[in-house]
């Protein structure tokens, strides 16, 4: 049932978002500029039609500058240290030879994806939904690094660091943390170093970046050059006070409002985007209209997605594309024929195996992360 | 046109250092400059601001901001001074604020239909 008048807000804010220029990065397509230094690029919409996100088109996000333009690997390591029986300096031939591969198809979201969509504004990357994609990863299992570097008892949490060091010593270096417990207990976190068939571009981690599927990209540190087993947990700037969520059960306050209680983000949250058609755009009475987009969550893996043409009231069930496993994105598609004219606000939502789905408005919190409502694309028919 | 030629020539100087006949053990990129688009509104404290914040970071950071009050900029320039080491004096900080919350204040009011959810 379409609406009799245009639906103006979601395309206002669209416009905005997208209005920031195309630029061309080395080993990239064009790609929406967020800021240059240190680079924060956006990709563009149309690319989410697929499972896959190529190499070319996959977002860029880094917090400090200078980054990594230069790698020799010669020269590069990866070291193993802290509280280990054996430290390790491995090279990637070493990375590639003394651990198994290991495969795996997983979703990268930066945890402020979507924060410029947020009411009232918050700082940070104004992100449109670009700035995540999906990728096959191989590399070698930290689980298996960790037990050639042999863990000691009393282990708490691994950090890891990437090649990106700050100019001045006074601004903290990007170094994250995982519990041993998380490590030892998840065989799928990977030490990759090849990103579908093709070595990491070098905005995405040459040579080698940590991948935690399920988990937000800020964990997946790009350039990672070492691991630091420690016996008590890790208190940094980017774990103890940058990428906090309210400790409440959905991640959100009061908009405008500040949490009493933090905690660092985790888990993705369920999410499906549209593609095509965009947001804003004319297609005519009566002739079939292709939607496609890319649903995902934190590893329980899509079960179903649906779509609805009047507001929510029903909805029903669309076409899910292969399945490359509980990390990666699912393609889904509908065919959908308007048959009055008018103004329609198409929504699709999706639903993993743990049952979550998504909320029909949208969560809010002071970082502008976890953004998962229920996605729309306003069309008129004509 | 000039940049698009440029960046070409950067693709083809990084196709040359991957696709060298010898193997070669480096991989190295150029990053562009700056995005000249990103330029700051003119202003009292421009200088300050340009001279301070783009040490470390370029324009885009501040422009591309959805806007904020004074208070809410105050509290981003401390973050760069303590958290990041901004080797900002107060009084330029003063000045940086007064710059950027009178050029980059915060957004009309957007529509109603933004309504957030409740927290459960």
């Amino acid at each position: 049932m379409p609406f009799l008048h245009p639906l103006q807000d979601s395309a206002e804010r669209d416009a905005i978002l997208a209005g920031g220029p195309l630029v061309r990065y080395p080993e990239k397509a064009n790609l929406i500029l967020l800021t240059s230094r240190p680079p924060q690029l956006e990709t563009p919409l149309h690319y989410f039609d697929r499972a896959i996100t190529p190499n070319e088109a996959f977002y860029v996000r880094y917090h400090i500058f200078p980054i990594p333009t230069r790698v020799d690997l010669a020269t590069w390591r990866l070291r193993v240290g802290g509280l280990v029986e054996r430290p390790l300096e491995l090279s990637l031939d070493d990375l590639k030879t003394k651990f198994p591969p290991t495969r795996l198809v997983a979703v990268n979201q930066c945890s402020g994806n979507g924060r410029g969509y947020f009411e009232p504004h918050v700082f940070g990357g104004q992100w449109s939904n670009g700035a995540m994609g999906n990728a096959e990863w191989v590399g070698a299992r930290l689980q298996d690094i960790l037990r050639a570097a042999g863990i000691k008892p009393g282990a708490a949490e691994a950090t890891f660091n990437g090649l990106d060091e700050p100019a001045a010593p006074s601004v903290p270096d990007f170094v994250k943390s995982l519990t041993v417990q998380h490590l030892m207990e998840d065989p799928d976190v990977l030490v990759a170093y090849q990103m579908n068939g093709a070595e990491l571009p070098m905005l995405n981690g040459f040579p080698a970046r940590l991948v935690v599927p399920g988990w937000y990209a800020t964990y997946w540190v790009k350039h990672l050059s070492e691991i630091m087993v420690l016996d008590h947990a890790f208190e940094g700037f980017w774990m103890a006070k940058a990428y906090r969520i309210p400790d409440t059960p959905c991640g959100c306050v009061e908009p405008g409002s500040t949490p009493a209680r933090s905690v660092s983000i985790q888990r993705m949250n369920v999410r499906a985007i549209i593609a095509t058609p965009k947001n804003g755009a004319r297609v005519a009475l009566a002739r079939p209209v292709t939607l496609k987009g890319v649903a995902f969550d934190g590893g329980y893996g899509i079960t179903q997605v649906e779509f609805s043409d009047d507001r929510g009231a029903t909805w029903r069930r669309v076409e899910l594309g292969p399945d490359f496993g509980r990390y990666s994105f699912r393609e889904w598609s509908a065919l959908w024929i308007p048959k009055t004219p008018g103004y329609y606000r198409l929504m699709v939502r999706a639903t993993n195996r743990a049952g979550e789905s998504q909320p029909i408005e949208p969560l809010w919190n002071p970082g502008g992360y976890l953004r998962n409502v229920i996605e729309r694309v306003d069309l008129t028919v004509a | 046109m000039k940049l698009a030629a440029a960046c070409l020539s950067l693709g083809l100087a990084l196709v040359l250092v991957n696709r060298a006949e010898e193997k070669t053990t480096v991989k190295e990129i150029k990053l562009p400059p700056d995005d000249a688009a990103a330029e700051l509104k003119p202003g009292p404290g421009v200088e300050a601001v340009r001279a301070q914040c783009a040490i470390c970071h370029s324009t885009d950071y501040i422009v591309r901001q959805p806007g904020g009050d004074a208070k809410r900029w105050e509290a981003e320039v401390k973050k760069m001074v303590t958290v990041f080491g901004a080797p900002t004096s107060d009084a330029d900080a003063k000045v940086i604020v007064e710059y950027l919350a009178s050029r980059y204040g915060p957004q009309a009011k957007k529509s109603s239909h933004s309504k957030a959810a409740r927290p459960r």
